[in-house]
């Protein structure tokens, strides 16, 4: 087997061009979408693998069922909103989150994939925090859930880091030039999560009410949390 | 290597386009090819710096046209292959092959919960001595490795200061090659964003990245 590892080095970037140059031809002979240029469906090669997997025994459908299930209902990035709530309303958690992040967001039962090593960046008045990963998509899944497709996408992974105040203008975000932004690439196994500024106004919610308030987008760093205008509904 | 992976600083891309109320999967079979993959990731037949190669390794102009889970998919399919778990016969049939043994253990519903909910975390409990401190000055390397590595190419070079010590963890670019975890300290290391990008950015602004010991050089 160490040897089939070590040929996979040689062999993958092969394999990748192989495995597109099949796929290229079996979306005209199995599938028959005769003037597919691109790989066939992905829905009906998913599938085959599938039953692949199952047939010999590697994977039980039961188990990917419930890792469907797991991160399209039960990890979100209402996790996150909590742990940030729970922040604002308690100073000697916000203490914990900044000194310890993995610890203080396991104390509300978050762990787990792409969590194990967590980091919580600060907004201030003066500090603007901002999260990327410019080489592929890391992102703290136990407390924001999967990353949206624009977090994954081609414009944001190069632009966050030569032009974070473009993007945050993107996302309707002007900051002014007083303000220091700091962005965060993920290239390593630490994930990090942005502790948004507390609205003003906000002094007499509960820690759920604030929980309610706090957007994914704001614990990336590409918005900030502000409270629903008068009449509005959250 | 230097592959179109490495997005960080370049221009062309255009706008980015937030969907507003965006489903976690866009389709079913999203969904099903992220289980695959937490699935067949979990025989520890491969590791996630080698998960992340793989998908490096798709030519650029693919990498670009492919949605994010077809990225997955082809990454995923390559690994089963090399690592021998399934033919491309197989592959291209979507049949075992006659006379090939079934895989066990399989992964259960109830390992599968354990993974999620437990991770895998990539810190070493070993003991190495880091080669940098917090508030030290480096540059990092100007390094051009054709295989897997998290150094970007827009920090090569660069001057920046240490901020903190992580710790010792598991070190992607030997391990993705399965040549070892090489497990060494990594830092947060702040790089202004002028010594990055020149004078078009704001003085104030800077850039965090996680480098690890091998990265980087005493300035």
């Amino acid at each position: 087997m160490s040897t089939t590892r070590r040929g996979f080095l040689a062999g993958a970037g092969a394999a990748a061009a192989q495995d597109l140059a099949h796929a290229k031809d079996h979306g005209h002979t199995d599938h028959g979408h005769s003037h597919q240029a691109v790989p066939s469906d992905p829905a009906l090669r998913v599938k085959s693998l599938e039953s692949l997997l199952v047939e010999k025994g590697l994977v039980d459908r039961a188990a990917l069922d419930v890792l469907v299930d797991t991160y399209e209902h039960k990890i979100g990035p209402r996790n996150g909103a909590r742990v940030v709530a729970r922040a604002w309303a308690d100073p000697a958690y916000k203490q914990r989150l900044l000194t310890n992040a993995s610890a203080a967001i396991a104390e509300l039962g978050y762990t787990g994939l792409q969590g194990e090593h967590m980091l919580v960046v600060e907004n201030t008045p003066q500090v603007h925090n901002i999260v990327v990963c410019t080489l592929c998509s890391c992102y703290p899944w136990p407390v924001l859930g999967l990353p949206p497709v624009w977090y994954k996408s081609a414009p944001y992974r190069s632009r966050a880091v030569i032009d974070p105040r473009g993007v945050l203008r993107e996302f309707g975000l002007e900051l002014s030039a007083d303000t220091e932004v700091r962005v965060w690439d993920s290239t390593a196994e630490l994930r990090y999560l942005v502790l948004p500024e507390r609205p003003a106004g906000s002094e007499k919610l509960s820690e759920e009410a604030l929980a309610e308030l706090v957007t994914r987008d704001a614990m990336v760093g590409v918005a900030k949390v502000t409270l629903p205008k008068p009449g509005a509904r959250a | 290597m230097n592959g179109i992976h490495d997005m960080g600083g370049m221009h062309g891309m255009g706008p980015i386009q937030a969907e507003k109320n965006e489903p976690v999967f866009h389709a079913r079979w999203e969904g099903r090819v992220y289980a695959l993959n937490r699935a067949t990731g979990a025989w520890g037949t491969w590791n996630l710096d080698a998960s992340r190669h793989s998908r490096e390794v798709i030519p650029p102009a693919e990498y670009l046209r492919m949605s994010y889970y077809e990225k997955w998919l082809a990454g995923m399919i390559g690994l089963l292959v090399q690592t021998g778990l399934v033919t491309q016969a197989e592959i291209d049939s979507g049949k075992p092959a006659p006379g090939s043994a079934k895989a066990t253990p399989r992964l259960t519903p109830a390992m599968a919960s354990q993974v999620v909910s437990r991770g895998i975390p990539a810190v070493r409990d070993v003991s190495v001595s880091p080669r940098f401190h917090a508030g030290q000055r480096v540059r990092a390397r100007n390094m051009h490795p054709t295989g897997h590595t998290r150094l970007p190419r827009y920090a090569r070079g660069k001057f920046g200061t240490i901020e903190r010590d992580h710790g010792p963890y598991v070190f992607p670019d030997s391990n993705a090659h399965f040549q070892g975890e090489k497990p060494q300290h990594v830092y947060s290391v702040r790089f202004a964003a002028r010594e990055l990008w020149g004078e078009q950015a704001s003085p104030r602004d800077s850039v965090y990245i996680d480098m690890w010991d091998d990265y980087l050089e005493p300035a």
